[in-house]
């Protein structure tokens, strides 16, 4: 296949694959979070049938979408390193499915 | 012979959108390790690409799908209290395992990790399909983006394995009628 293809930045492609880590790791702080805080759980439960798993989830995807949005409209005409930025992505996806992970977070909790 | 509304919506859930999500990572993972320039054709790219982005995009709509529907459908059955003094507990799955103590760890942790884990594979596969969108062609000449692209859609397919496996045993412990 000849390579015709006009050259892309890859601002665009990071800012989606950090802004998932930024989602995830989101998810992960507000579950471990919960476990920690009675307050913090009380305030995450936005409505009575799904408890915290409400506003966990709900949180999560507004920091998912905010994050990519912001990202986006910094970094899509930019060359940004897309090597670094998918290093940090692990980073981030890692500590988000430690923090989802029950055994250390309840660990944590002392329960 | 019948099945409950909320039987239905739990195989909508489970069987329906999670397992089709699920089937259909072979085909993506395939399309996305063989977009290489020396594997392909312009015309080849051209059939492999179409192929690529519809799958990729509606795999990241069924994941979507998925979390939500078993969040805000069917997880408050799992987890409704029962009544006051109720001794029979088959319609309160949470409470049921909770009062068994060879059960409760059904619950404590494979639901507990089932319910927060699955919600991280919709941001990772919405970003996959994204870039396959975006960059199109351009992908199979960058080995950094794809390869990534590979190890993020893997990675969204073991976590979304796992919430599906742990809700296919703790629904074999504690159904939902």
């Amino acid at each position: 296949m000849a390579d015709s293809t006009p050259r892309m930045t890859d601002g665009a492609a990071a800012a989606a694959v950090v802004a998932s880590g930024i989602g995830a790791l989101s998810m992960g702080l507000l579950t471990t979070g919960a476990e920690l805080s009675t307050g913090l759980k009380t305030a995450l439960t936005l409505n009575a049938g799904v408890g915290p798993l409400s506003g966990k989830t709900i949180f999560a995807t507004v920091a998912y979408i905010v994050s990519w949005i912001i990202l986006h409209t910094l970094w899509k005409d930019k060359d940004v390193d897309f090597g670094r930025k998918a290093t940090l992505t692990a980073v981030l996806l890692a500590g988000a499915v430690l923090l989802t992970f029950p055994i250390f977070f309840q660990a944590l909790a002392g329960e | 012979m019948s099945i409950t509304s909320r039987e239905f919506w739990t195989l909508v859930h489970g069987m329906g959108l999670g397992a089709l999500f699920l089937l259909s990572f072979a085909g993506g993972l395939a399309g996305l390790w063989s977009l290489r320039p020396e594997y392909l054709t312009n015309a080849g790219m051209h059939e492999r690409l179409g192929r690529l982005h519809w799958g990729v995009s509606i795999m990241a709509v069924i994941c979507w799908l998925t979390v939500i529907s078993g969040t805000w459908i069917v997880y408050p059955w799992y987890r409704a209290k029962p009544p006051e003094g109720a001794t029979n507990l088959a319609a309160f799955p949470r409470s049921f395992l909770m009062a068994n103590e060879a059960l409760a760890r059904w619950h404590s942790f494979g639901m507990e990790w089932k319910e927060h884990v699955a919600w991280l594979s919709p941001f990772i596969v919405t970003a996959v399909a994204f870039v396959v969108l975006r960059y199109r062609e351009r992908l199979a000449t960058n080995d950094k983006m794809r390869q990534t692209m590979i190890n993020l859609f893997i990675l969204s397919f073991v976590l979304a394995g796992i919430a599906g496996a742990l809700g296919a045993l703790i629904t074999k412990a504690a159904p939902i009628h």
